[in-house]
């Protein structure tokens, strides 16, 4: 039995006084994609800043592939771990095909200039999101949609073991929504690799993972395959909204939201 | 995909060295008592002992050097703060790291005076200057580990105010008030620069640069955000702190020789970053170069456009960037007063 390639074990953390996670274990077999979902504020952010250190952890700890992450130096991190966040803010007008070849930067040394290969590995990211065409255009030309594919194209160029997703689609059509989580599956099906997509989309998120994780108040609620997690029951306690789940022919949930809870 | 490759950056400096030697070349010619180019290249193959030859090793050459070399600490310490701090209106001038800087070389020379030491105190302690302003400019201007660019202008502004005051107050409690030499600190000149401190500043400026270029591709993933550098390598607090240190050289450096000219850290790295693109790994070098030419050419014109009377150069810097900051500033108002 190989170790999770990500495992939260017992996280907690307090932020400006008031705990965000508490007592939080999940764990991310190889090969595996989970969906993490949660109220706004759930404490979902906070989970992927503790994954990439960029918070430490007051209670519990995070290891990948079974080593604690305190451990790894920030670049052997950055080389196994990799982040696409909701969006940035660019400061100054790089490239899209700059800012995708930055995603190399945790494989450089010294002064860095990019190889031959680590451009190819860049355009390749940026083929696979269909995106090529923007390679030139400078980021503060974008659109949100577009900074996003850019961004999930940087982390497929950090070639990680384990992917984190925050809101990956959240300015996406459907066309690029579909995209992005198709290669978020060629991801986890190359040698075992991993990854946690944070989405608001339940219903499109139940067809992508092999399961999901619900986040209520900084703990987890329940974790499990879509059709066991998705439950009307479920839905009130983390969101306060009344849904009603229907069935695909293929099985898998749809989630209706129809009100908001009387209570809430 | 247009990528940035080594032999790029090797031409682009090529090219911008030409341009410092050829600006070397009109500062050394340019003057009261006209020399012509033989005249200069004689006096730079072997010194003669003519009176040209006197001219261009004695006067004309240092200051030059002088020029270049304060050029070049400002231009870097320039795009380093505007990476560090996010913000292309960052610059040491309008921070009041320059001003805080003055303050502590004012203090050296004052209390130097009394003491009997010499002028060697006032580059390292113009130096401590800086990073004492650095160090209270983030800590007032940053929130939870966040810069806010309003915050920073106005820092900068009260900052900048308070430092000439105590210049001047400083320098009249020591009596250095006589003749134009405080005047000449705070509008920035090279009229009074005194040569025997070039090997400071070229001590400090090798010393910014050896640290602020290794570190040139983390400063490209800062322009994402401290945060997804974080997590794409890089240690941010430490590499914050060393550049921290390498800003501060270079301007302590660079006040200590000129006083307070302002606006170079501003021009060059805008200019550049135009005409070459954001990436530090060819922004940082080209902008020392062209920091170099850019106040080499700005002295020159601040001792020849007047025919015998000179100009503080640090006026010509001023004139040239006060609109260019509105200019950043009206085109950025959005994102730098965002709440």
């Amino acid at each position: 039995m190989s170790s999770p390639a990500l495992a939260f074990d017992g996280v907690g953390i307090g932020l400006g006084g008031s705990p965000v996670l508490r007592d939080v274990s999940l764990e991310l077999a190889p090969g595996e994609i989970v969906g993490l979902a949660g109220s706004n504020g759930a404490g979902k952010t906070t989970l992927f800043r503790v994954a990439s250190r960029v918070l430490r952890p007051d209670r519990g700890e995070v290891r990948l592939a079974g080593q604690p992450i305190a451990t790894l130096s920030r670049r052997e991190l950055a080389r196994r771990l990799a982040v696409v966040p909701q969006d940035v803010a660019v400061a100054f007008p790089f490239r899209a095909g700059e800012v995708v070849l930055m995603g190399r930067s945790p494989h450089l040394s010294g002064l860095g200039f990019e190889s031959e290969r680590d451009v190819g590995i860049a355009q390749d990211a940026l083929a696979a999101l269909g995106i090529a065409h923007l390679a030139e255009r400078s980021m503060l030309a974008l659109s949100g949609g577009e900074r996003q594919l850019v961004l999930v194209a940087r982390a497929l160029a950090q070639d990680p073991r384990v992917l984190l997703l925050d809101e990956p689609t959240s300015h996406l059509d459907l066309r690029h929504r579909t995209r992005v989580l198709e290669r978020v599956r060629d991801f986890v099906a190359r040698d075992g690799r991993s990854a946690l997509v944070v989405s608001h989309d339940l219903t499109l998120s139940a067809r992508t993972v092999d399961r999901i994780a619900l986040l209520e108040g900084g703990t987890l609620r329940a974790c499990g395959p879509p059709a066991e997690v998705l439950t009307a029951d479920n839905l009130r306690v983390v969101f306060g909204v009344e849904a009603e789940i229907l069935h695909a022919p293929d099985g898998h949930p749809l989630v209706i939201p129809r009100s908001l809870s009387p209570s809430a | 995909m247009r990528v940035l490759s080594p032999r790029r950056v090797a031409l682009t400096l090529a090219a911008l060295t030409g341009l410092l030697l050829a600006t070397g070349l009109v500062g050394t010619v340019a003057g009261p008592s006209a020399l012509s180019v033989p005249d200069v290249i004689s006096a730079l193959i072997g010194d003669d002992g003519g009176p040209a030859s006197d001219i261009v090793l004695r006067v004309r050459l240092p200051r030059v050097l002088l020029a270049a070399l304060v050029g070049a600490s400002l231009a870097v310490a320039g795009v380093l703060f505007q990476a560090l701090l996010r913000n292309p209106l960052a610059d040491p001038f309008v921070l009041g790291v320059s001003g805080g800087a003055a303050v502590g070389g004012i203090a050296a020379l004052s209390l130097g005076s009394a003491l009997g030491w010499g002028y060697a105190a006032v580059p390292p302690a113009a130096f401590a200057g800086a990073v004492v302003t650095t160090v209270v400019l983030y800590a007032v201007a940053s929130q939870d580990g966040r810069v806010s660019g309003t915050h920073l202008l106005l820092t900068g502004v009260v900052f900048n105010a308070f430092a000439s005051a105590t210049i001047v107050f400083l320098a009249s409690l020591a009596g250095l008030t006589e003749g134009a030499s405080i005047f000449l600190w705070l509008i920035g000149s090279l009229s009074a620069a005194r040569a025997d401190v070039a090997g400071w500043v070229a001590l400090f400026l090798v010393a910014g640069l050896a640290t602020a270029l290794p570190a040139a591709r983390n400063l490209n993933l800062l322009a994402l955000g401290e945060e997804s550098a974080r997590q794409l390598g890089v240690d941010v607090g430490r590499q914050q702190r060393l550049l921290l240190v390498a800003t501060s050289l270079m301007v302590g450096a660079a006040v200590a020789v000129a006083g307070l000219v302002g606006f170079v850290g501003l021009i060059i790295p805008h200019l550049l970053r135009l005409a070459l693109g954001p990436d530090h790994r060819l922004l940082l070098p080209a902008s020392a170069l062209g920091g170099a030419a850019f106040l080499v050419a700005c002295d020159t014109a601040a001792r020849t456009l007047l025919g015998g009377r000179e100009l503080p150069v640090g006026a010509l810097t001023a004139l040239a960037g006060g609109p260019l900051f509105l200019f950043l500033l009206r085109r950025q108002h959005r994102r730098v007063f965002a709440p």
